[in-house]
């Protein structure tokens, strides 16, 4: 098997960030200690160095930082009008430009991921969040979400986000949020809160009015406690569906809003008639992209079965020239695994596949010997029981099936209870456009696979979530419905 | 010697059939009002009863959903034609189930008809009143459309037997949706003329299920079924021995969409469903999917 062309190291330099031994949480606009003094540390996934403590928000910590919201609400950011608003979202549009790269080198130090993905990718989509949501902050109006009224605030929005885009779900969160004249506590994830405590700092810098944006750091109790405080009017979670399930339950007869956006199973169906290598290109975009570490991931490959083989062969081939490793080598194209804990949840579910009867193929690729890694890996002769085809992985494993009619492809992608995302390879539009009928799932990528923009409204069918984000969809979800019925 | 009339027996509505429960039980339906004589016996639906429905409408989604919305638009205006030649029987159904006089039931009669009306030229304009293209930064084609979000189970509200009725059932199906109704637990009547109105007008089998029965016996299945995707809690309010709270909470479960009943903090109170709708209704049981394509030559 051909290696590729052998690349000299490229490492992007880490002397742009200056990452602080320790962080507090940034509430009321200023960085104060949590009163308990609890804190954790945050690790380099593809070390296991420690790279800060940060603070560990309790209740009351929390509760501090809802009334810092609450007080930025009535008395600031509510009153302000959208055009002031629209004003802080460009700068800090522009604020995170600027700051772009040492966004991406900070972003690739906490969470693992490849520096041409955080460069090219996460922090360039996050300024996009902000411009384009500033856009909208003085013209609601024309949104289409009420009639005739213009649209109003909720109030204080608490939101939690995953880990494996911590600064562009950061955008995604507080960019329509804010633009929409609400007032948000945020939660980053626990393995990956520092591009979110740099953000503050950006706020600092466009002098966001305090309170405005407050950023409280800490595990699952600390989500817990912003997801259960009665003065929040609305909770936007990302993550899995787990805990999804657990906030609805929660937040049940508070009256509270939510929208949730959470796992997928995505089938990534490739037809007869496609571009075959063009479909592999984004196959592989598909799972391997930040190391399948994506809910929208087409974790499942349906493949028909007459180019079956082919596909399968070109694919490995493919994966083994991708170059695993060092995330600040800027020729690496899959990164480290975020954290032990999700190493671990791959390791039992790649064991799983293999128990119950799936072949398993990795690349052969060498792995750093220290940090969290795991190897591109295939599944061939999966069938649609089997816990690979079944259960999110959210890692570099990929799950093939083959069909052999359009129908039978339609009704295998639909059979999970996700409905997130999927693909769709043929080079015949017809076909292209009845198969995207029929797929129950929010964005479905026809000849293209894990491609996001702020205009473009994300979110799932099914147990995948409700409300969507970005676009003039997702403005929806922070502005209070009309009260006719 | 008067005639004696022929009595009618009232029945579910299942899968575009009139079912019994398969409980065999049956509850006593009174009139409203000051005197309340007795109306008929309703069939009191069962858990397996509500199960029956959800296949019946899980079975007919794909049909449903699937045609044109010009179509959908025609047999719902064709519902509207046939509740029109059904008026009076509505009328008498609606004095007996609220208690009205006959000035106020004929009003009630003709807003929900209109309603219907309002409601049946809506399937092909929704794609594009809440459907756009979206110019993203790159050579690609993308396009949000609404979509039904597939099985919605309706608590019909508890005083509004016709009126509130159609106003909670039609913007379900207007997008393709289909629905299992549990009807007003005590005014159950105006529900079942509707059934047969649905029956004889084109509308296909198990696009809307209607079960009369108990509501806090059933809810709480329909609130929990896995092949349930949405849930109306309209009818909450006002219905005996149901929290809908614990309802949302079980819907929780899968992670249901859930249009929660009227009212401040806990209270669910039952609206006024006078006024001219929004598109809320419509709006809670659709999802938006966005469709990205590559342009090149």
């Amino acid at each position: 098997m051909p290696t590729g062309f052998e690349y000299a190291p490229a490492p992007e330099s880490r002397g742009v960030v200056d990452i602080a031994s320790s962080y507090g949480l940034f509430v009321g606009g200023e960085f104060v200690d949590p009163a308990d003094g609890g804190s954790f540390k945050t690790v380099n996934p593809a070390t296991g160095e420690r790279l800060s403590d940060v603070a560990e928000a309790g209740a009351a910590d929390v509760d501090a930082a809802v009334r810092a919201a609450r007080r930025a609400y009535t008395q600031v950011w509510g009153p302000m009008s959208g055009a002031e608003r629209g004003k802080y979202l460009f700068r800090i549009a522009r604020l995170l430009q600027e700051r772009a790269r040492e966004f991406a080198v900070l972003e690739t130090l906490d969470n693992g991921k490849p520096i041409k993905e955080s460069r090219d990718v996460d922090i360039p989509l996050a300024a996009a969040h902000f411009f384009y949501h500033a856009g909208w902050a003085d013209k609601l109006e024309y949104a289409g979400l009420t009639t005739g009224a213009r649209p109003a605030p909720l109030g204080v929005i608490g939101q939690v986000i995953p880990w494996n885009f911590p600064l562009l779900m950061l955008a995604w969160k507080i960019a329509p949020a804010l633009a929409t004249g609400n007032t948000v506590v945020l939660k980053p994830a626990e393995t990956t809160p520092l591009t979110a405590l740099l953000f503050a700092q950006v706020c600092q810098q466009a002098d966001l009015p305090a309170g405005v944006v407050n950023i409280v750091t800490g595990a699952g109790a600390t989500g817990q406690a912003l997801t259960e405080h009665p003065d929040v009017d609305k909770i936007a979670f990302t993550g899995s569906t787990d805990v999804g399930k657990q906030i609805a339950r929660t937040i049940a007869g508070t009256r509270k809003r939510l929208t949730l956006e959470l796992g997928g199973k995505g089938a990534n169906i490739v037809y007869d008639d496609a571009a075959i290598d063009q479909a592999v290109e984004g196959i592989v975009s598909g799972i391997y992209f930040n190391q399948g570490h994506v809910c929208c991931a087409g974790s499942r490959l349906l493949v028909q079965e007459s180019v079956a083989e082919d596909v399968v062969r070109r694919l490995q081939r493919r994966l083994g020239t991708l170059r695993v490793g060092d995330p600040m080598d800027k020729n690496t194209d899959v990164g480290a695994i975020n954290s032990a804990e999700q190493l671990a949840r791959i390791t039992a579910l790649v064991e799983a596949g293999e128990a119950e009867g799936a072949t398993r193929w990795s690349a052969p690729c060498e792995l750093p010997d220290r940090g969290y890694w795991f190897a591109p890996t295939i599944f061939t002769d999966v069938s649609q029981a089997h816990r690979v085809a079944q259960e999110e992985i959210f890692g570099p494993v990929l799950s093939v099936l083959t069909f052999r009619t359009p129908a039978e492809a339609v009704a295998k992608a639909n059979n999970t209870p996700y409905g997130l995302s999927a693909g769709i390879w043929s080079d015949k539009g017809s076909r292209v456009l009845w198969t995207a009928d029929r797929l129950r799932a929010g964005v479905v990528w026809a000849n293209s696979f894990n491609k996001f923009d702020p205009t473009s409204p994300f979110g799932g069918y099914k147990e995948s979530g409700y409300g969507r984000e970005a676009g003039r969809h997702g403005l929806e979800a922070y502005v209070a419905a009309g009260s006719e019925d | 010697m008067a005639r004696v009339d022929v009595r009618k027996t009232y029945k579910l509505y299942i899968g575009g059939k009139f079912p019994r429960s398969e409980s065999g039980r049956s509850y006593a339906v009174v009139s409203q009002g000051r005197s309340q004589s007795f109306l008929a016996n309703a069939a009191q639906g069962s858990r397996k009863d509500v199960r029956d429905a959800v296949v019946a409408a899980r079975g007919a989604f794909a049909g449903w959903s699937g045609a044109t919305a010009y179509n959908r638009g025609q047999v719902l205006y064709r519902v509207a034609e046939v509740l029109e030649g059904r008026r009076e029987q509505f009328v008498a159904d609606v004095i007996a189930s609220e208690g009205v006089t006959r000035p106020r039931a004929e009003r009630l009669v003709d807003a929900a008809i209109d309603r219907w009306v309002w409601y049946a030229g809506w399937p092909d304009k929704l794609a594009q009143v809440l459907g756009n293209l979206n110019p993203v930064a790159g050579p690609y084609f993308n396009l949000s459309a609404p979509e039904p979000t597939g099985v919605v189970g309706i608590l019909a509200p508890q005083r509004s037997s016709l009126l509130g009725l159609i106003s909670v059932i039609a913007p379900a199906i207007v997008s393709g949706n289909t629905v299992v109704v549990l009807t007003s637990e005590d005014r159950p009547l105006p529900a079942v003329t509707l059934s047969e109105v649905l029956a004889t007008s084109d509308v296909p089998g198990g696009v809307v299920n209607i079960v009369t029965g108990r509501t806090a016996e059933l809810a709480p299945w329909l609130a929990s079924h896995h092949d349930v995707n949405a849930i109306d809690l309209t009818g909450a309010a006002n219905a005996a021995d149901v929290d809908w709270a614990a309802l949302e909470a079980s819907a929780a479960g899968t992670v249901k969409r859930v249009l929660r009943p009227a009212g401040d903090g806990p209270d669910a109170v039952e609206p006024d469903f006078a006024p001219a709708p929004s598109l809320r209704r419509m709006r809670a049981f659709l999802e938006t999917k966005t469709v990205w394509h590559p342009k090149g030559t």
